[in-house]
């Protein structure tokens, strides 16, 4: 324990006093400023006179009623589709004996580096009616004719399992944390007193896991939502609209901002309602688990061990093993959609990208500096706001949670939007500059940060908080040698979350960015424009390794610095 | 390529109607300006131009001029011009030259005043007037056609549709690709000149044959090599040429009603960043070596006079054309992008 150390008393002022409340002004700055601006359009005609005209076209006009009808089914079967998928395979992973659990649990969790839209173009080649590898080889296996296809991936259906695979990580890792956290004692209990197995799972573990469950359906649903990659490489060819689609399409030549805020108000409505339905329905369900942490005893699948393990594999194979294959298919193969072989081997769509195509140096360096940026500013900001809010350290600190929270409401297309609309005029001009993608990402991940380490302050004690404080630190100081080194691995997992996060965003970048501050993502959905498949499956493949590596780096360095120390503590 | 001037088309010349005073000298590439351009170092291409055909430009320039640096912003003509509008509307000036498959954005783009003169001596000397600015502010880069084309693996030759009324039979639900009036300057263009010469109604039952619907012009012969589809509706001629040459299984139709001509100007900035590597590209884009370079690999049509066509490809000649009529396009482009996303719901 390090925390003991004497402090120089009283020769420092205690900056948290003007520290603080400066966090709280950014804060404001970042998901006021832009929804401000959202509120303002949609509400006002092209001279900001005031006018409900934006609404009565959403809501009368069929080309913004399909699209909502079609997102709000979109949603709800993904939502379904993803709990279903992800709660007994999360049981699986945290509660049985299967072999390789822990592999399987990696693979799921590092799938989340796939971005949709790459996902969505992986699919493509895939399952494309025609020329898709799989029915292809439906074809050549059953001997049908050239019109008979397994999948059809440009469908809606087709969109709903392309977004099912890129979001049931989610919906997994919530569940089986989850599960984790469950003491194997409370279980025992149960069946010491004459439980059944099913017994035992009816009235303990489902009850103490289906806050976790609710909550991942949740976030299934407002992903789903909100996501543009996906539908925006799909739902073109499949010809229909989702509401990210029909906003991004607002903004062609003439640009719509005012249909295009109001277009997104609904979606933050929405969200909105669900967050505060799940709010209520959690504060009457918490359980706090007290006593020991006796590790969860792995249930014995016995003979079902070996299939349980096939069927993990052959999920996993959706989001994972068939997109990579395919995308190195492509990558290497003459014509996209042909299965590789010796003759069509060929090393020109790497030459072409990393020789040829003059943005891809910029468009990597661009990627790189944000993820970095972001994650390192966004972390930060997540740690002093959870800690205010944790602590309830200043006065109004339950604003500070909405705010925090806020944008998970924003669909990132939308956010794009105000952010747009609020730095493209003075005073201060961020347009054309990284600053305005730094803004939108950290923005768009607090959120996500903010909750997960608002979590761990919540089951960290603080009793050394309060030691460090009696002995004279300040807040931030306190902060800073005591709370941020036991929250280590939290902080490193936020940290990576929200590098990964900010490598696969498209839809806030999209709309934000310019030629000299284009991004991966949106360089990637260019080259989708013009159905260079090829190219992208070079890029995504370099994207995704790179990434890879960053994480790896950074928790081996992490795992140096602090992982001893801090399971000391 | 003196006989394309036969074809070229008065419209855009009318466009810039009754320009005051003689056009600008021609420039010639001087030292200096070279040295000039070397010591800016960089220049900015903003163009519609399929990308590999973009990138290949782009090395020949750089191969001529070491030292400046030449970056490609590939987008569909309808997505450039947006993004020059959004960008200059924040005072953003990174294009240095611009190159669109919408000729009715340089009407734009003139009456706004963002474009600088500047007449390349290759322009002056061996572009037929028809084809370039009176004010020097824009000439044609290249020429091309929206065709109709099909995957010789999937359809034999016989059955393969010869006009647009053939695509509205039956037998082709399902199985065409199409480009997007709201992506692409070369699917707008065209999809005004068979509009006007073949009705709305064309597009209206069009769109009842479960199309699937793509962005670029360069996409739909993409699509048909894939063998995703096996007919385009519409789509780049020159895509076509480099695949058939590729030995790819796929045909060009010129349909019996007339070939939408797409006609792609080039000019440059008033705001270039990189002023002096903008008239030097400028000039690059327009001599006989880029010409000739965008004409054998990227499968375009030169108005330049000392080009050659590539043996094997259908002189224009000879081929039925639409009539092409920017100030038209430049008009309806509204009214038509919003007729479209009625009829294909996208």
């Amino acid at each position: 324990m390090t925390v003991g150390v004497a402090m120089p008393r009283g020769r420092r002022a205690d900056l948290s006093g003007a520290v603080l409340p400066l966090f709280a002004a950014t804060l404001c700055l970042l998901v006021v400023l832009p929804i401000g601006w959202l509120i303002v359009f949609a509400f006002t005609d092209r001279t900001r006179h005031a006018t409900l005209a934006n609404f009565r076209v959403l809501f009368t006009d069929s080309a913004f009623l399909d699209p909502l009808l079609t997102t709000l089914v979109l949603s709800v079967a993904v939502s379904l589709i993803c709990c279903a998928v992800a709660a007994p395979m999360g049981w699986i992973v945290a509660r049985s004996d299967m072999p390789f659990r822990r592999a399987v649990r990696i693979v799921v969790t590092a799938s989340f580096v796939t971005p949709p839209f790459l996902g969505a173009i992986a699919w493509e080649l895939l399952a494309a009616p025609n020329s898709g590898l799989l029915n292809q080889l439906y074809r050549s296996a059953t001997g049908q004719g050239p019109d008979a296809v397994l999948f059809n991936v440009y469908s809606l259906p087709g969109l709903i399992f392309v977004v099912c695979c890129y979001t049931f990580p989610y919906v997994f890792v919530l569940v089986a944390n989850a599960l984790d956290r469950i003491p194997g004692d409370l279980e025992d209990a149960s069946s010491m007193l004459g439980g059944s197995a099913w017994r035992t799972a009816r009235r303990v573990t489902i009850p103490l896991a289906l806050p976790a469950l609710a909550a991942g359906a949740l976030v299934a649903f407002l992903q789903a939502m909100t996501l543009f990659g996906a539908p925006g490489i799909l739902a073109l060819p499949a010809g229909f609209h989702t509401m990210t689609t029909k906003i991004w399409s607002l903004f062609q030549y003439p640009p719509k901002p005012e249909l295009a805020a109001a277009a997104s108000l609904p979606l933050l409505a929405v969200t909105v309602v669900l967050l505060r339905a799940q709010a209520a329905a959690l504060g009457r369900r918490s359980y706090a688990v007290v006593g020991s942490h006796a590790p969860p005893r792995p249930v014995k699948l016995g003979a079902l061990r070996w299939p349980a393990l096939l069927l993990c594999l052959g999920l996993l194979s959706l989001p994972v093993f068939l997109p990579y294959a395919a995308l190195l298919n492509a990558a290497f193969s003459r014509i996209p959609s042909q299965p590789l072989t010796p003759a069509r081997l060929t090393g020109d769509h790497w030459r072409f990208v990393f020789v040829e195509l003059s943005a891809t140096r910029l468009a990597m360096k661009n990627t790189f500096v944000l993820a970095l940026l972001s994650a390192s500013c966004g972390t930060l900001l997540a740690l002093v706001i959870s800690y205010l809010t944790a602590r309830a350290a200043v006065r109004g600190h339950r604003v500070l949670d909405v705010l925090a929270t806020a944008p998970i409401a924003i669909p990132g297309i939308a956010l794009g939007v105000g952010l747009f609309l609020a730095y493209t005029r003075g005073p201060v001009v961020l347009y054309g500059t990284l600053w305005i993608l730094l803004l939108a990402y950290v923005t768009i991940e607090l959120p996500a940060a903010y909750q997960q380490l608002r979590s761990s302050f919540r089951a960290l004690s603080v009793e050394l908080e309060d030691a460090s404080r009696i002995l004279g630190a300040s807040r931030l100081r306190t902060l800073r040698t005591v709370t941020a080194p036991l929250l280590g691995p939290s902080l490193v997992a936020t940290w990576c979350f929200v590098f990964v996060a900010v490598v696969r965003e498209l839809s806030a970048a999209a709309i934000l960015f310019t030629s000299e501050t284009k991004v991966l993502s949106v360089l990637i959905f260019d080259l989708n424009e013009s159905g260079d498949l090829a190219a992208i499956a070079v890029l995504g493949l370099t994207m995704l390794v790179l990434t890879s590596v960053v994480i790896v780096v950074a928790n081996v360095i992490s795992g140096l610095r602090s992982g001893p120390r801090v399971r000391a503590a | 390529m003196g006989t394309l001037q036969r074809f070229a088309m008065a419209s855009m010349l009318l466009a810039g109607t009754a320009a005051l005073g003689a056009p600008p000298a021609a420039s010639k590439v001087t030292s200096e300006l070279i040295a000039a351009a070397k010591k800016e170092g960089k220049v900015v291409w903003y163009t519609a131009v399929d990308l590999p055909v973009a990138e290949r430009v782009a090395k020949a320039f750089e191969a001529k001029y070491p030292g400046i640096a030449m970056r490609v912003e590939r987008s569909g003509g309808e997505r450039i011009f947006q993004r020059i509008g959004q960008e200059y509307a924040s005072n953003i000036h990174a294009v240095d030259v611009v190159n669109s498959s919408d000729a009715a954005h340089f009407i734009v783009w003139k009456r706004d005043g963002i474009l600088a003169p500047y007449v390349p001596e290759d322009v002056a000397l061996h572009y037929p007037a028809e084809q370039k600015d009176p004010d020097g502010l824009f000439a044609s880069w290249r020429v091309w056609l929206s065709v109709i084309g099909y995957n010789t693996n999937l359809v034999k030759r016989e059955e393969a549709p010869k006009s647009f009324a053939d695509l509205l039979d039956p037998k082709w639900s399902g199985k065409i690709v199409k480009g997007h009036p709201g992506y692409s300057g070369t699917i707008m263009t065209a999809t005004f000149q068979i509009a006007r010469d073949l009705g709305w109604d064309y597009f209206e039952k069009l769109a009842r044959q479960k199309v699937m619907q793509v962005q670029s012009s360069a996409d739909p012969p993409k699509k048909l090599a894939l063998g995703e589809r096996a007919v385009m509706a519409d789509g780049n001629e020159y895509n076509l040429f480099q695949l058939k040459e590729k030995g790819e299984p796929v045909e060009i139709v010129y349909p019996k009603e007339g070939t939408p001509l797409i006609i792609g100007p080039g000019g440059i900035m008033k705001d270039a960043p990189n002023p002096n590597a903008a008239r030097l590209l400028q000039s690059f884009l327009f001599s006989t070596e880029a010409q000739q370079l965008m004409v054998d690999f990227g499968g375009l049509r030169s108005f330049h006079e000392l080009v050659k066509d590539k043996p094997g490809r259908k002189p224009l000649p000879e081929i039925k054309l639409m009539k092409d009529d920017p100030a038209a396009v430049e008009k309806q482009a509204d009214e038509i992008k919003a007729r479209y996303s009625k009829y294909f719901k996208v």
